[in-house]
């Protein structure tokens, strides 16, 4: 991990606690899920844990909640090592990805079963509060068998609410809602957490959903952190081409670094001039990969009349979303480079045309020239 | 147009290739049953109008031995009823203990095979095995041999008594105990695999969920595991009762004591020994009916909704 990339978080007044993995491994058998995990996440955070199927994120949530043992390394909670303490007494608790709803109780049953297990003597009203804050609260008395999809979502994430622990984990709550539910659920969430101050650990697959929400994200792969930090961060500043093109999407270009000046590296790409900040870059000489997002590429029928930062290529592909047109322009040397403009009123580039892609130095992000350019490109 | 459908208004709703389509699915059903409801009638219905008619024939005067004619004599009941009521009610009272002693032996078994052992399937497979194999063998054999067992001579009686468990001329066969003791093992793979199959659906995923929560291992088993077996525990409960109850192997092999006589061992010697056909087939009767009593109040105690 990059030590400078950790987040740095306000104390917030909290009932949360504080979240520590320090150096978590998890094998079964030969099969490394999760390797040499560090992760710090203070009271109060909002924390999402963004990455594709299969990168370790509920392994990760299960060792945290005492479901799965780690092979190696501790956890503390609190500053408490909690690494041997079995699930039932860790002041943890999770939405699992699967529900996991008790079927053969009722749904009020089931949101205050975390209740009833710690003699609260509120327990019903409590849970009845919880369903009523999930809006469910006219169906109290049914078994989870007799709801949707997204209804038996809504009992999991209020049963896991209603206890209120220090740390909340949630396995893409989520997923199973449509959108308007989906808006109001993660206002909600992000409501009591912030009212309440707990600690969430939350898993989604959606990254805006992880960039809206969350105070720190951290984007896995292949059972390790890639990067972490706020999300404009994280977005503006990928620091792995896995990050680049797996949050958001990214334009990356092979280059070799010529020359340095005032705190500029200048890249040669296919013959192409890319000026790239120095403290941007992962790395500052020889080959490079550098970065650009697509929204800062200004595409235009004329040129800039700058030396740096701007290609020029033709228009293989147009497609129009209604507030702005995409674009894919085919670069000689370089390849496909993807932007898109704001719907102004002017006038569209059309496919074959010779346009001029252009941008601000200080928008462009280095990385190790040895990348895979399509790591983590979402097929 | 209202928004409120009448329940009539509902079914005109439904198309006439709808109701043709429901009326094909009801005559499928019915040819799927009719081999089923044939068998039954012959094989079932029958013999039980046939016994009931036996056990209302009576003996004319001067008849010899297993004679009889046909009649009406209800008396024959309060005869048998008289005079075995102890038997009767000491083969209820032996199968509930039996079932009550299967259900503590075989669910930690069918708990230990079907949850405990489902990363490892081959000691699982090896243990189902051992759990079926005793249908492979005689039903008699084995009593024959838990008669072995229980010996005088044999190391169980002999080790009770050298730790004075047993007293110098006490016996292990010809008792309750033994009885007992057989019924449960006889009928201990009937309680073991409805639960066995049972537990193997069990999701352990809603036991991490239930310690998530704050439940012990132990209160995750009271809330979640023993609640969800419910159905299984019901089934292997009648299936142990019922054949035990109306047991005469157990009884014969291992009691044939006047204080371990079971209803059943009355039955075959009425039928075998004493020919007195009515007499059998009136006890016969009065088992089955109570069985089906006991039945009927335990599935309305604690059947159906429950179960679900
Ligand atoms: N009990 C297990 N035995 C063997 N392999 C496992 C086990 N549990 C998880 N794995 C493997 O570990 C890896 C990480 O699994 P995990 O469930 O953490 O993924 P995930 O990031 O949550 O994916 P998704 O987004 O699809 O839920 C996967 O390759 C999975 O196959
Ligand atoms: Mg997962």
């Amino acid at each position: 991990m990059n030590a400078n990339l950790a987040p740095t978080l306000p104390e917030t007044r909290t009932s949360g606690a504080d979240l520590e993995l320090r150096g978590i491994t998890k094998r079964f058998a030969e099969f490394v899920a999760v390797k040499d995990l560090d992760l710090l996440v203070p009271s109060g955070t909002f924390f999402a844990l963004l990455g594709p199927s299969g990168c370790g994120k509920s392994t990760t949530l299960r060792m945290i909640a005492g479901l799965e043992a780690p092979s190696e390394g501790s956890i503390s909670i609190g500053g408490e090592d909690v690494t041997s303490l079995p699930s039932h007494k860790r002041p943890v608790n999770t939405v699992f990805q699967s529900y996991a709803l008790f079927p053969h109780m009722s749904v009020l049953e089931n949101v205050a079963f975390g209740l009833k297990r710690k003699k609260d003597p509120e327990a019903m009203a409590k849970a009845q509060a919880g369903l009523e804050m999930v809006e469910l609260a006219h169906l109290a008395n049914r078994k989870p068998a007799q709801l949707s999809g997204g209804q038996q979502q809504r009992v999991a994430l209020a049963r896991a609410l209603v206890n209120r622990p220090q740390v909340l984990l949630l396995d893409e709550p989520l997923g199973a809602l449509d959108m308007k539910l989906r808006r109001q659920m993660q206002l909600e969430l992000k409501t009591i957490q912030t009212e309440v101050g707990l600690t969430f650990i939350h898993v989604t697959h959606d990254q805006e959903e992880a960039m809206t929400m969350a105070d720190t994200v951290a984007v896995m792969n292949e059972g390790r952190i890639e990067q972490m930090g706020p999300p404009r961060e994280l977005y503006e500043l990928p620091r792995t081409a896995f990050v680049a093109n797996f949050l958001g999407k990214s334009n990356l270009m092979r280059g070799e670094v010529t020359g340095k000046r005032a705190g500029l590296l200048e890249v040669d790409v296919a013959g192409h001039s890319v000026l790239l900040p120095e403290d941007r870059a992962v790395q500052t000489s020889g080959q490079v990969v550098v970065g650009v997002r697509p929204e800062k590429i200004t595409i235009d029928r004329t040129s800039s009349g700058a030396a740096h930062n701007e290609l020029s290529g033709t228009v293989i592909d147009v497609s129009f979303t209604g507030t702005t047109t995409e674009y894919l322009v085919d670069v000689p040397g370089i390849g496909r480079i993807g932007t898109f403009s704001q719907n102004r009123g002017q006038q569209p580039a059309a496919v074959g045309d010779t346009v001029y892609l252009y941008w601000e130095a200080d928008y462009s992000f280095g990385l190790a020239g040895d990348e895979r350019m399509d790591a983590g490109v979402e097929q | 147009m209202t928004q409120t459908i009448s329940k009539s208004g509902l079914s005109d709703l439904r198309s006439k290739d709808e109701i043709r389509a429901e009326r094909r699915k009801g005559r499928t059903g019915i040819y799927l049953v009719a081999p089923g409801l044939l068998v039954l009638a012959l094989f079932f219905a029958l013999p039980v109008v046939v016994l009931l008619a036996m056990s209302l024939y009576v003996k004319p005067p001067g008849a010899e031995i297993g004679e009889f004619v046909p009649g009406f004599e209800i008396g024959n009941y309060m005869t048998v009823l008289s005079a075995y009521w102890p038997e009767l009610l000491r083969s209820f009272w032996f199968a509930l203990i039996a079932t009550v002693l299967a259900l503590l032996i075989g669910f930690p078994m069918a708990y230990l095979v079907a949850v405990r052992l489902r990363e490892k399937p081959l000691l699982q497979g090896i243990l189902l095995v051992l759990l079926i194999a005793p249908f492979f063998s005689s039903f008699i054999l084995r009593t024959q041999a838990w008669k072995q067992i229980l010996a005088d001579e044999g190391f169980i009686a002999q080790a009770l008594k050298f730790v004075a468990i047993l007293p110098a001329d006490g016996h292990l066969t010809a008792t309750p105990f033994a009885v007992v003791a057989g019924l449960t093992y006889n009928f201990l793979p009937f309680m073991v695999l409805p639960i066995y199959a049972n537990l193997g659906r069990l999701d352990t995923r809603l036991l991490e969920a239930a310690g998530d929560l704050y439940a012990s291992p132990m209160n995750s088993f009271f809330r979640i595991t023993l609640p969800m077996s419910a159905p299984g525990i019901f089934a292997g409960t009648l299936l142990t009762f019922i054949p035990a109850a109306g047991d005469y192997v157990n009884s014969a092999l291992l009691g044939n004591n006047r204080n371990t006589t079971m209803i059943g061992q009355v039955i075959d010697s009425r039928f075998f020994k004493v020919i007195d056909y009515p007499g059998a087939a009136a006890l016969s009767f009065v088992l089955m009916v109570s069985i089906l009593v006991l039945v009927t109040i335990y599935i309305r105690r604690f059947g159906t909704k429950e179960l679900m």
